[in-house]
């Protein structure tokens, strides 16, 4: 369960001045449900979502996190969340098992846990070929198996994904959809942010559009398209947003 | 604090740097080869050219000493000059080198001589050219020798003792033992190369573990965990002293190893031991020692430093984006570290209250007495005291650059 409230963040800008990054936000996200936040770049997802990791203290404002409070609770809200991010890299010079156990062994697991772990991993996501090679040498999608590994060591309860499919190849990018749709049928929390509008009507149960900080709007999609009177998810959030010249403004074009 | 995490975390930088080619060359490398290198290198090569240059005629220009056939025929029948004939003005080519020096002998020089008239002979060479410089000397001994047997026959012709001119003789007698002299002389020289080899030990694995991990994309991931932020620090402060304090005994050990061989090797050298003889100039060979207590002084003395410098470090790069712009907010820091360690070397500063508390320049002082022998405790103490205040700032200043979003996520 994730429960954001009235979450806000603020940084200071030499050039910009104050810069409102997340403004106010607030949004549920329930086990067994993926939670699509969807926004243009710079609109204050990744923020949002370092808030939600407590990589980032929010400026005002509170989230819960598989119950425990990030501000109070940080280490413990860490514990039960698996985030994957395109930022979130490996360790080139350690090998795919070392970099997983190295995960495990921060988790607090115990050697025998974690080997036995990496095996129903690997068999999962069928890694035993590169278990033992170092992750500098991988291939995209090696790498991101890697990265899927790392994030499901400890089996938490709540998964973070920041734009996970950024740059990736069709077929990776597939195969990571096909592993967030798996999480949800664990019965995870899934918050999902990207800006690739297919993604979010082929895994989001809830759709948050975030533009320039704030949640501008929020529903299932059927939802979405009846508040917007569109059925298409792109000319829905083009409107959300306040028309083209907004998201233009907002993107400095 | 936890200290299975920092362990944890300890283990897995070790292994990560021992894999990473830029930090073994910093860390083994460069400490087991340089000062081997250096020395055996610096010392065949000044061999050689010294023993070339030694052996090799004083190419001299003889200026005037027509009415002089003596002198000339005298320097001329020396084995260790050769006349040149000047093709173009003499100091032209004492300045490039050509001659290594030219002598003026003045007119009636040897009618001089027999009068009892002073002359003078003037040499003119290239001052610091090391060539020109032992053929001064050289030339300036034929022309001692000359003086002193013309006295010499000045004084017998008169009937009077040869020894009349030199009524008495001073003597040089040294009462500091070895490890005193060794002190004195390399005492500043120790834990001057020590600070810098124990700064740029630690230099990279600092870069590589911070901004290397900011540009590389893992810090973000490594944040993730649910270990604090305290303890990934501290995990990686405890290897960067490691690898600044393993720098600091590789180097030793290998200087150790090079002064043993090379010394017993350079040892049966004749060309170094005529080298030195000559220098010496007959004097009763003196090998200065260091007190060996001295140097685990030293090692003591160095352990907050190696802290100081890992935490000031840590604290520089974490707050760059990239390797190179780390490296280009590092380098700087090398000339930081230099000054007050070379002022150590200076004379006339010494030891104090005021001075005890410089850090660098009070570890150089108190190094340079603690391999003489003299152990001030006082000073030794308000010395560890106040580096170890440092380094504990240095570490509080790293942990709360850690603890701030706008340097971990800077971009």
């Amino acid at each position: 369960m994730i429960e954001a409230h009235n979450l806000t963040k603020t940084f200071k800008d030499k050039k910009r001045g104050q810069i409102i990054a997340a403004d106010n936000l607030t949004f549920t996200c329930c086990p067994g449900q993926i939670y699509g936040l969807l926004g243009a770049n710079g609109a204050g997802k990744t923020t949002t979502l370092r808030m939600l990791a407590t990589l980032l203290k929010p400026t005002s404002g509170s989230c819960a996190v598989a119950g425990h409070d990030a501000a109070s609770a940080s280490a413990q809200v860490r514990a039960n969340v698996g985030f994957l991010a395109a930022s979130t890299a490996l360790y080139g010079r350690l090998t795919s098992r070392e970099m997983i156990t190295y995960f495990g062994r921060l988790n607090g697991m115990a050697d025998v846990a974690i080997a036995a772990r990496i095996k129903v991993l690997a068999d999962e996501l069928d890694m035993h070929e590169f278990l033992d090679r170092r992750c500098e040498k991988f291939s995209t999608g090696m790498k991101q198996k890697t990265s899927i590994a790392r994030t499901l060591i400890h089996d938490p309860a709540v998964m973070i994904f920041d734009e996970p499919t950024l740059g990736l190849d069709v077929m990776t990018a597939r195969a990571i959809v096909r592993f967030v749709r798996n999480c949800k049928a664990r019965g995870k929390t899934v918050i999902y942010s990207t800006h690739v509008m297919s993604e979010v009507e082929k895994l989001c149960d809830v759709i948050g559009i975030i533009h320039a900080g704030r949640l501008v709007a929020e529903g299932t999609l059927a939802e979405l398209q009846t508040r917007f009177g569109e059925s298409d998810l792109e000319e829905i959030f083009v409107k959300a947003v306040g028309g083209e010249a907004a998201l233009a403004a907002a993107l400095n074009l | 604090m936890n200290w299975s995490n920092i362990i944890t975390i300890f283990l897995k930088e070790l292994r990560d740097s021992l894999r990473d080619r830029r930090t073994v060359i910093s860390m083994i490398v460069v400490p087991t080869l340089v000062m081997p290198v250096i020395m055996f290198g610096m010392i065949f090569v000044m061999t050689k050219i010294v023993k070339q240059a030694r052996s090799e005629a004083v190419s001299i220009i003889v200026l005037g000493g027509e009415d002089s056939p003596g002198v000339v025929a005298a320097i001329n029948a020396d084995q260790r000059f050769r006349i040149v004939t000047p093709k173009g003005d003499f100091k032209q080519l004492v300045s490039d080198k050509k001659v290594r020096l030219a002598v003026e002998i003045p007119e009636g020089f040897e009618a001089a001589l027999t009068a009892g008239d002073a002359k003078t002979v003037t040499l003119y060479h290239y001052e610091g050219e090391m060539k020109s410089g032992m053929g001064v000397t050289a030339v300036e001994r034929f022309f001692r020798d000359l003086r002193d047997r013309t006295v010499e026959t000045r004084l017998s012709a008169r009937g009077l003792p040869v020894d009349l001119t030199k009524p008495f003789e001073v003597k040089r007698q040294n009462v500091a033992p070895p490890e005193k002299v060794g002190g004195n002389l390399f005492g500043g020289l120790v834990p001057y190369i020590i600070i810098i080899i124990c700064f740029t030990g630690a230099m990279y694995p600092a870069i590589d573990l911070t901004a290397g991990e900011k540009e590389r994309g893992t810090m973000e991931t490594l944040l993730c965990s649910p270990v604090s932020r305290v303890n990934i620090v501290l995990g990686k402060f405890l290897m960067v002293v490691t690898a600044s304090v393993e720098t600091i005994i590789l180097t030793l050990l290998s200087t150790g190893v090079s002064l043993l061989v090379g010394g017993s090797f350079f040892a049966g050298s004749k060309s170094m031991a005529s080298a030195q003889a000559a220098t010496e100039a007959a004097a009763p060979v003196f090998i200065p020692m260091i007190d060996p207590l001295g140097i685990f002084g030293v090692f003591a003395m160095i352990a907050p430093v190696a802290v100081l410098f890992a935490a000031v470090l840590l604290a520089v790069s974490l707050f760059a984006k990239s390797y190179k712009e780390a490296q280009s907010y590092v380098s700087p820091l090398i000339i930081i570290v230099i000054i007050p360690a070379m002022m150590g070397l200076l004379p006339g500063i010494d030891l104090s209250a005021k001075t005890a508390l410089i850090p660098l320049l009070n570890l150089t002082l108190v190094c340079k007495e603690m391999l003489s022998g003299i152990w001030n405790w006082h000073y030794i103490a308000l010395i560890f005291g106040s580096t170890s205040l440092y380094a504990g700032i240095a570490l509080a200043l790293c942990v709360k650059m850690f603890n701030r979003e706008d340097v971990i996520f800077r971009a």
